[in-house]
C-alpha cells in the first residue's frame, strides 16, 4: 500500500522538483502541443458559436486541407499560391456545405446536425484521398526544424513558430469578432438566429464566412502537424484530441479553447512523463478526457461556457 | 386495402395493450419470425451467415441497447464499444473461470458487468448534458479499453493479447469456438434478439420507458412531477449497458471467435452503433434492427456492386468511393426524413391505411 501511495503521490513530486529544468521543458513542450490543440479546437468552437453543429468533420478537414496544400505543391505551385488555391477550395466546400447540407437541415435537432456531419467527415476523407492519394506526404514550408538551448532548457524552432502563428491567428479572429462588421453579425448570430435575422442579418452568409474561417483554421492546423509529423489519414484523429479541450474550455469560448488547449497540452505532457509509468504507460489515450470529465463535475458547462439556464 | 383495422375490434384490455394492435402487424410479424428462423437458415451459404446475417443480428442487439439510452433516455453516449468489451471480456473470464457453468448464464452475468460500468460512467450525466456528456462517455472508451490492453488478468495472461473463445455447449451443441457451426451460432444470436428486443419493447411502453422519455424531452420538467432524474438515468445506463453488454460477449463468442481490444474500437464499433439508431430511427426498437441491416448491409452492398455492373477499380479507390458515398448518403437521408427509416415505415403505414384517397 505505500509501495502505491508512494508511486503516485510522493515519486513524481520528487523528480520534479529534483530537476526543475527538465520540468521546465516538460511544461514548454506541453504547451506547444497545446497550441496544436488549440488550434483544431478553434474550428470546433468557430462553427458551434454561429450555428450550435457539433461539426465532427474538422479532423478531416484538417486533413483535407493538408492533403490539398501538399498536392498543389507536389505540381510545382509556390507556396503563396498554392495557399491561397487552397484557401479558394476551402470556401468553395463552405458554399455546398450551407447549400446542399445546412440548408435543408436547419432546426433540426444538434444530434441529427451532429451526425450529418459525421457523414461530411466520410465524405472529407474520402474525396481527399481520391483526389491526392493515401500515402504519407512531408510538407515542407521552410520552417527551420532545429533545436536550441536557453540556460540550458531545449527548445525547438519550429514549434515555436507553430505557437507565434496560432497566437496571431487567435489575435487576428479576435480583433475580426470585435470591430469588423461582419465578426459582429457573426456573434448576433451566435446569441440568437431569430433577433439576428429579425435585425436583417443573412442567415446564410454567415454561416458560409463562418465555415470559409473554420476551413481557413483547418488549413493552418494542417500546416502545422502535418509540418510536423507528415501529411497522413491519421490526421483526422486528431479531432479527438480536441474533444477533451472543448469540454474543458465549453463548446462556445473562443478563449476557453485555447486555454483549454494549453491546459491539456501541460497537463498531458506532466502525467505522461510523471505518472506514465505509475499507471504502465500508454495513458495519453484516455488521460485527458478523465482530466476533463473530472473537472466538468465541478463546471458542467467547462471554464468558459455560457452558463446553462433552464425554463420549464 | 389490405392494412386496415375496420372491423377489428377489441374485447379486453388486453387486446387493447397489445405490441400490435392490428391483425395485418401480427400477420407481418409471424411472417418474419418465420423467415429469419426458417426460411433463411435454409437459403443462407456460410458465407452469408458468417458476414452478413450474424453481425447484423448482434449489432441489432447493441443498437437497441444504445436507443434505450439515446433514443428514448435522450443521453448520447459514444461509449458503446467499451460497454460492449467489458461483456465479452467478463465471459471469457467467466466461462474460462468456471468451464461448467452454462454460456448462456455466463452472457448473462457478464451483462450485468457491463451494466454496472455503465452506471458508473452514467453518474456525470445528472450533471452534465448534451455533447458535453458524449465527449465524456469517450472517456469511458478510451479508459476500458486501455485498461484490457494493460492488465494481463483479463486476457488470462495470454501472450499475443488477443482473447479466444473457448468451446462451449447448449444442449449438446457447440455454440462457440472455432468448431461451433454459422447455423448453431446464428440461432443462438437470433433467440437472443428476439427476446432481448421483446424486453426492450415492453419496457419502453411501460412506466420506466415513460420515465425515461419525460426526462429526455426535459429533464427539469419532468423531475417537477416527480420523477427521479438519478434513478431513471442511471437505469436508462444500467439497463442500456447490459443489452450492450450481452451484444459484446455475442460480438466475441458467436462471430468473431477471437479479437483483441481494438476490434472495440470508437470507430469499428460505437460509431457504427451511433450511425444506426439514428438512421433507424432515434427512440424506436424497429428502427434499431432496421438501421442495423441498412448499415451492416450497404457497404457490403456497395463493395460488390461495381463488379456486378462490370466496373472493376482499385482497390483503395473502391474503398475511397465508398466512403464518399456512405456519406453523402447519410447527409441524404437525414435532409429527407430526420427521424429515421421507422418513421419512414410508419408514414408507409399511414398512407396504406388511407388507400385509395389521398387523405
Amino acid at each position: 500500500m505505500a509501495e502505491v501511495f508512494d508511486m503516485f503521490f510522493i515519486a513524481p513530486f520528487v523528480d520534479m522538483a529534483s530537476e526543475p529544468v527538465f520540468l521546465v521543458e516538460v511544461i514548454l513542450g506541453g504547451l506547444m502541443a497545446g497550441v496544436m490543440y488549440s488550434l483544431v479546437a478553434l474550428g470546433f468552437v468557430l462553427i458551434y458559436k454561429a450555428s450550435g453543429v457539433f461539426n465532427y468533420a474538422q479532423g478531416a478537414m484538417v486533413l483535407f486541407a493538408a492533403l490539398t496544400l501538399v498536392g498543389l505543391m507536389e505540381r510545382a505551385v509556390p507556396l503563396p499560391i498554392a495557399i491561397v488555391l487552397t484557401m479558394v477550395v476551402m470556401v468553395g466546400i463552405a458554399f455546398a456545405i450551407e447549400k446542399y447540407m445546412l440548408r435543408p437541415l436547419v432546426n433540426q435537432a444538434q444530434i441529427i446536425l451532429f451526425m450529418a456531419c459525421i457523414g461530411l467527415n466520410f465524405v472529407f476523407e474520402g474525396a481527399g484521398q481520391i483526389a491526392w492519394g493515401s500515402n504519407v506526404k512531408k510538407l515542407d514550408i521552410g520552417i527551420p526544424d532545429n533545436s536550441f538551448e536557453i540556460h540550458g532548457v531545449l527548445l525547438n524552432s519550429f514549434e515555436i513558430t507553430a505557437a507565434v502563428s496560432a497566437a496571431v491567428l487567435v489575435a487576428v479572429l479576435a480583433l475580426f469578432f470585435q470591430y469588423t462588421p461582419t465578426g459582429r453579425a457573426l456573434r448576433a448570430v451566435a446569441d440568437d438566429h431569430q433577433a439576428a435575422l429579425s435585425v436583417g442579418i443573412p442567415l446564410k452568409t454567415i454561416w458560409v464566412i463562418v465555415w470559409s474561417v473554420s476551413g481557413f483554421v483547418a488549413l493552418v492546423a494542417g500546416i502545422m502537424w502535418g509540418g510536423k509529423a507528415g501529411v497522413q489519414f491519421s490526421l483526422v484523429l486528431i479531432a479527438l484530441k480536441a474533444l477533451p479541450v472543448l469540454i474543458l474550455g465549453g463548446f462556445e469560448s473562443v478563449p476557453g479553447a485555447i486555454i483549454g488547449g494549453l491546459l491539456i497540452g501541460v497537463f498531458e505532457k506532466i502525467s505522461e512523463v510523471y505518472w506514465g509509468p505509475a499507471f504502465g504507460g500508454a495513458i495519453e489515450g484516455w488521460f485527458a478526457y478523465m482530466a476533463a470529465l473530472a473537472f466538468l463535475m465541478f463546471r458542467p458547462q467547462g471554464l468558459f461556457g455560457e452558463k446553462i439556464i433552464e425554463r420549464v | 386495402m389490405f392494412y386496415r383495422e375496420a372491423g377489428q375490434f377489441k374485447t379486453s384490455y388486453v387486446a387493447d395493450q397489445a405490441i400490435f394492435p392490428i391483425a395485418q402487424d401480427r400477420f407481418f410479424m409471424v411472417i418474419i419470425l418465420a423467415v429469419a428462423f426458417v426460411a433463411i437458415p435454409m437459403m443462407a451459404d456460410e458465407y452469408w451467415m458468417q458476414a452478413i446475417l450474424i453481425p447484423f443480428l448482434i449489432l441489432s442487439l447493441a443498437a437497441i441497447g444504445l436507443n434505450i439510452l439515446t433514443g428514448y433516455a435522450g443521453l448520447v453516449s459514444l461509449g458503446t464499444g467499451a460497454f460492449m468489451a467489458v461483456g465479452a471480456y467478463a465471459t471469457y473470464k467467466l466461462t474460462t473461470g468456471f468451464p461448467d457453468l452454462s454460456i448462456v448464464i455466463c452472457f448473462l452475468i457478464s451483462g450485468l458487468f457491463a451494466a454496472a460500468t455503465g452506471m458508473v460512467f452514467g453518474l456525470p450525466s445528472l450533471r452534465i448534458k448534451g455533447f458535453y456528456l458524449a465527449v465524456a462517455t469517450l472517456a469511458a472508451q478510451f479508459f476500458i479499453l486501455w485498461l484490457f490492453n494493460k492488465v494481463g488478468w483479463f486476457i488470462n495472461y495470454s501472450p499475443s493479447g488477443t482473447v479466444t473463445a473457448p468451446p462451449r455447449e447448449l444442449f449438446g451443441i457447440l455454440i462457440t469456438g472455432p468448431e461451433a457451426s454459422p447455423l448453431a451460432r446464428y440461432y443462438v444470436c437470433l433467440v437472443f434478439l428476439c427476446v432481448f428486443a421483446l424486453a426492450a419493447k415492453n419496457l419502453v411502453r411501460g412506466r420506466v420507458g415513460r420515465a425515461w422519455m419525460a426526462i429526455r424531452d426535459m429533464d427539469i420538467a419532468a423531475e417537477i412531477i416527480g420523477i427521479r432524474p438519478l434513478h431513471t438515468k442511471l437505469l436508462a445506463f444500467g439497463v442500456s449497458s447490459f443489452f450492450c453488454g450481452v451484444a459484446g460477449a455475442l460480438y466475441l463468442f458467436c462471430w468473431l471467435g477471437s479479437v483483441e481490444t481494438e476490434a472495440f474500437d470508437l470507430l469499428n464499433v460505437s460509431f457504427p452503433v451511433l450511425f444506426m439508431i439514428i438512421i433507424g430511427g432515434l427512440g424506436s426498437i424497429m428502427g434499431s434492427i432496421v438501421g442495423a441491416a441498412f448499415i451492416t448491409l450497404f457497404p457490403i452492398f456497395l463493395t460488390n456492386a461495381p463488379p456486378m455492373i462490370g466496373i472493376e477499380l482499385a482497390a483503395d479507390l473502391q474503398k475511397h468511393i465508398e466512403e464518399i458515398i456512405f456519406g453523402v448518403l447519410i447527409i441524404f437521408f437525414l435532409i429527407v426524413e430526420p427521424l429515421g427509416l421507422a418513421r419512414l415505415w410508419q408514414i408507409a403505414k399511414e398512407k396504406l391505411r388511407r388507400w385509395p384517397f389521398p387523405y
